[in-house]
């Protein structure tokens, strides 16, 4: 087999676990804001549910339970944003930015309290994390060329996480588009208006499109530190939750779009981690701060309208006030 | 004998200091269409919410059909049997028609079987009362005349037996309105409860069985349609008598001031919002411009005054060219005595968190008598204002008090006074009295003619097709950016500019007069 066949299924390996914490954020981000809930909260989600499943999975070796405190504590957050934000009406980007300071304080505060590690939870044995799961027939499909080693190489091998986050797109495009809480959930984003003169509660549907925003949340910081990683490290979902908003953007708050954006940014992430240190004719080293900022670059351009329009949903960002005329 | 549809008692609701319904009773019999009049502010859109349970009455009691109920939210309302079309279109601009009606009616967890159903019903009403709505058309793409379709159908299928229509004439045509009564007085021989809330008087006239008037949050009287008057009714809405018809001499017009050939503008999108509009307004004339709203009028103000940048096409002021938008813009203009009452005062006429003062020297600070230099005098100004509110009979003539806190009338009041007491040349006047009560519009009618009176050039554009055959001495009709007709008012009737209005008949400007 060739070197570069082989180099590409490693990048695209590497691209797929890389890509898996932005799905979730950015699965999250996009149910907020299809509610008209603008979320830059997401890193801090992400970041107190890392927290929690690490710690957790430290004094409870199950995996599980760490995924459980994890959506826990990242619904904690989302209520708390939820409540400044369609409660009290407040403004949803403050209440978002306060979120993320408050999980990044918090974390390293309790985890140099409760672990004196410097803000890490301990290191995790194998039995408290989840682990790579080698799917059936992936060794004997090794000799089969091309689909075998693309089965055993990328395919297989990923944790229970990375495949629940592959099917949440097919499942979030079907509740969007196909259940009434999704058509209720797009209203609201659009024209909250239409949703309370239609005899519907505002109030209730972006409460639980934000519930929704924590738990997928709270799943991307159980993969980063409970998965990806075995333990929390401060500060560790290292803008995330950013990237995720940007690829939402991208993907123009659409869910299979939304797959497309992260795999690209997870592509960046993971070249960007291959030529560290690597020198190419001619240009010399690439920087891998470059590379890293892609991303940002992308979204820039998009919004400057070159690849095509980005339309936000009409409501989001906006609290909903009975207007009285 | 049947119980009354709807009875409401002892309604009483407060906004903060705003009294809003004080203890209204309101009684609308079965299959009748009944009207609800009131100046701006007068309550009746408060009173309608409260019926469809969007605000709660803070006391009062409401019975459908003789039976006591509670509504206290949307939701119990359409459980009651009540629809109601706002003024702005309750509708999700990116969903189907079909997803607009299901919205809160899905019938099940998943959404296929109950957009079946709705489409189903959504055919078979709009074949039934010759509705024509596309169930799967995107509701972005639809005209207002369709929409309110939309919102009329989607309560008809959620159930409703009453049906409550506020202010819903103001974006159709003369020929829609006329279509859209002869649906409501069918709806009411079904035995149907129509409640049709406005403000023009022709309209509750012309449709309704009995008609209450509300005036400052309390309900002045019911009475039979049949045995009434406008001018009757005005006098119950404003508690005074009231002029309804516009004196005006002949117009004594001068030389061309403003002069517009082929303008043509897109918009961002790249639509044709303009479509080669040539016209000229001479001094000592009011030129007005009728049509629905969204056809064009509204740009066209806004290329002359130099807010927008047409595509192409020429502008000239009393014989020089203008680069409208372009090195033209609303300031140099200004200089030129070129100004500007535009349509939507709350949007670029005035800042509502200012006080009067401010707002009505706006796009004026740089003037020398406010002050030298870079500072303002507060007390030169606050004199220049109080000298305007006495002017132009603006209440109360306080010129500390916050621009939001006057009432619509008095507000464009403080934008007319302001941009007349310029001495244009040309004024532009978009929707002079929208959203103006009775006793304000008459005086702001007089100050329009009498500007032309004395010799000044007048552009106005009203969707109001009254409010323009009154005012104008020649009238332009506009329609889907183009202009349809021209006519002089006398020598037109409703019927010939409707049908100018709708763009059924489309002539070279200027082949009428």
């Amino acid at each position: 087999m060739s070197e570069a066949f082989q180099i590409i299924l490693l990048a695209v390996d590497s691209a797929i676990r890389l890509s898996v914490p932005l799905l979730f954020a950015c699965l999250a981000g996009l149910y907020s804001e299809r509610a008209g809930v603008v979320d830059i909260g997401l890193e801090g989600k992400m970041l107190i549910g890392a927290f929690a499943a690490g710690a957790t999975a430290s004094l409870v070796p199950n995996p599980w339970m760490g995924l459980l405190a994890a959506v826990f504590a990242s619904v904690l957050f989302a209520l708390v944003h939820g409540f400044a934000s369609i409660t009290q009406r407040g403004n949803q980007i403050v209440a978002g930015v306060a979120i993320n300071v408050l999980a990044s304080g918090l974390t390293a505060i309790l985890g140099n309290a409760w672990f004196n590690q410097g803000g890490r939870t301990p290191q995790l044995p194998s039995g408290a994390r989840f682990n790579e799961i080698v799917l059936p027939f992936a060794e004997s499909a090794r000799a089969i060329p091309v689909f075998g080693t693309i089965y055993a190489e990328v395919i297989s091998g990923h944790s229970v996480l990375v495949y629940g986050a592959l099917a949440l797109v097919p499942l979030t495009w079907f509740i969007l588009y196909r259940t009434r809480w999704g058509l209720r959930l797009r209203a609201v984003g659009e024209n909250p208006a239409a949703v309370d003169t239609a005899g519907l509660s505002v109030t209730a549907l972006r409460y639980s499109a934000v519930i929704m925003a924590g738990i997928l949340c709270g799943f991307g910081g159980a993969y980063l530190a409970i998965a990806q990683s075995a333990g929390f490290i401060t500060d560790m979902t290292a803008g995330k939750g950013f990237i995720a908003l940007a690829a939402l953007i991208f993907a123009k708050w659409r869910p299979v779009p939304a797959l497309g954006a992260c795999f690209l940014f997870g592509l960046l992430d993971a070249v960007a981690l291959r030529i560290q240190g690597v020198s190419f004719p001619g240009i010399g080293q690439v920087p891998v701060q470059a590379i890293q900022a892609l991303p940002y670059v992308l979204t820039v351009v998009l919004l400057a309208g070159f690849i095509g329009k980005a339309t936000p949903p009409k409501a989001v960002g906006v609290p909903y006030l009975k207007d009285r005329s | 004998m049947t119980p009354p549809a709807i009875q409401m008692t002892g309604i009483d609701k407060r906004f903060g200091a705003v009294h809003a319904n004080s203890a209204v009773n309101m009684t609308v019999q079965k299959g009748t269409v009944h009207g609800l009049i009131g100046e701006n502010g007068a309550g009746k859109s408060t009173l309608m919410s409260i019926l469809y349970g969007f605000y709660a009455a803070d006391s009062g009691s409401i019975a459908i059909n003789g039976t006591p109920s509670l509504i206290r939210t949307p939701a119990d309302a359409i459980h009651s049997g009540i629809g109601m079309v706002h003024q702005h279109f309750m509708l999700v601009e990116t969903f189907t028609v079909v997803e607009n009606v299901m919205l809160g009616a899905e019938g099940g967890a998943f959404t296929a079987r109950g957009a079946a159903t709705v489409r189903s019903k959504l055919l078979e009403l709009s074949q039934a009362y010759g509705m024509d709505v596309n169930p799967d058309a995107v509701v972005s793409d639809l005209a207002v005349g369709a929409l309110q379709r939309v919102e009329i159908l989607k309560a008809l299928v959620k159930g409703a037996d009453i049906l409550i229509l506020d202010e819903p004439t103001a974006v159709l045509t003369p020929t829609e309105v006329d279509n859209l009564f002869v649906l409501l007085r069918r709806l009411a021989a079904e035995g149907k409860t129509v409640i049709i809330v406005t403000h023009k008087l022709k309209e509750i006239m012309a449709v309704t069985d009995r008609v209450s008037v509300m005036r400052r949050g309390e309900m002045v009287g019911t009475v039979e349609t049949a045995s009434t008057s406008p001018a009757d009714l005005a006098e119950l809405m404003v508690g005074r008598r009231v002029v309804l018809t516009v004196e005006k001499g002949p117009a004594r017009p001068g030389g061309v001031v403003l002069d517009v050939q082929d303008l043509s503008m897109r918009d961002a999108r790249g639509t044709l919002r303009l479509d080669h509009v040539s016209l000229s307004v001479r001094a000592g004339e009011i030129v007005g411009i009728a049509g629905v709203s969204g056809n064009g009028q509204s740009e066209l103000l806004e290329a002359i005054a130099g807010i927008r940048k047409p595509s192409s096409g020429r502008v000239s002021l009393n014989g020089a060219a203008l680069d409208c938008g372009g090195r033209d813009d609303p300031r140099t203009l200004r200089a030129k005595g070129l100004r500007h009452v535009p349509e939507d005062r709350h949007r670029m006429g005035l800042v509502k968190p200012f006080e009067a003062a401010e707002s009505a020297m706006l796009g004026c600070s740089d003037e020398e008598r406010f002050g030298k230099g870079i500072f303002l005098d507060r007390d030169l100004v606050r004199a220049d204002c109080a000298a305007k509110m006495a002017a132009f009979d603006v209440r109360p003539a306080d010129p500390g008090l916050r621009t939001a806190l006057f009432s619509g009338g008095n507000q464009q009041k403080i934008v007319l006074a302001r941009e007349i007491e310029r001495d244009p040349q040309l004024l532009l006047i978009g929707q002079p009295t929208r959203g103006v009560d009775i006793g304000a519009i008459e005086f702001i009618h007089k100050r329009i003619i009498a500007l032309r009176d004395a010799g000044k050039a007048i552009l106005l554009v009203s969707t109001e097709l009254d409010e323009v055959l009154a005012l104008s001495d020649r009238v332009l009709v506009m329609c889907g950016g183009k202009i349809t007709g021209e006519r002089l008012p006398d020598q037109t009737n409703e019927q010939d500019m409707g049908l100018l209005m709708a763009g059924v008949i489309s002539e070279q400007p200027g082949q009428a007069a």
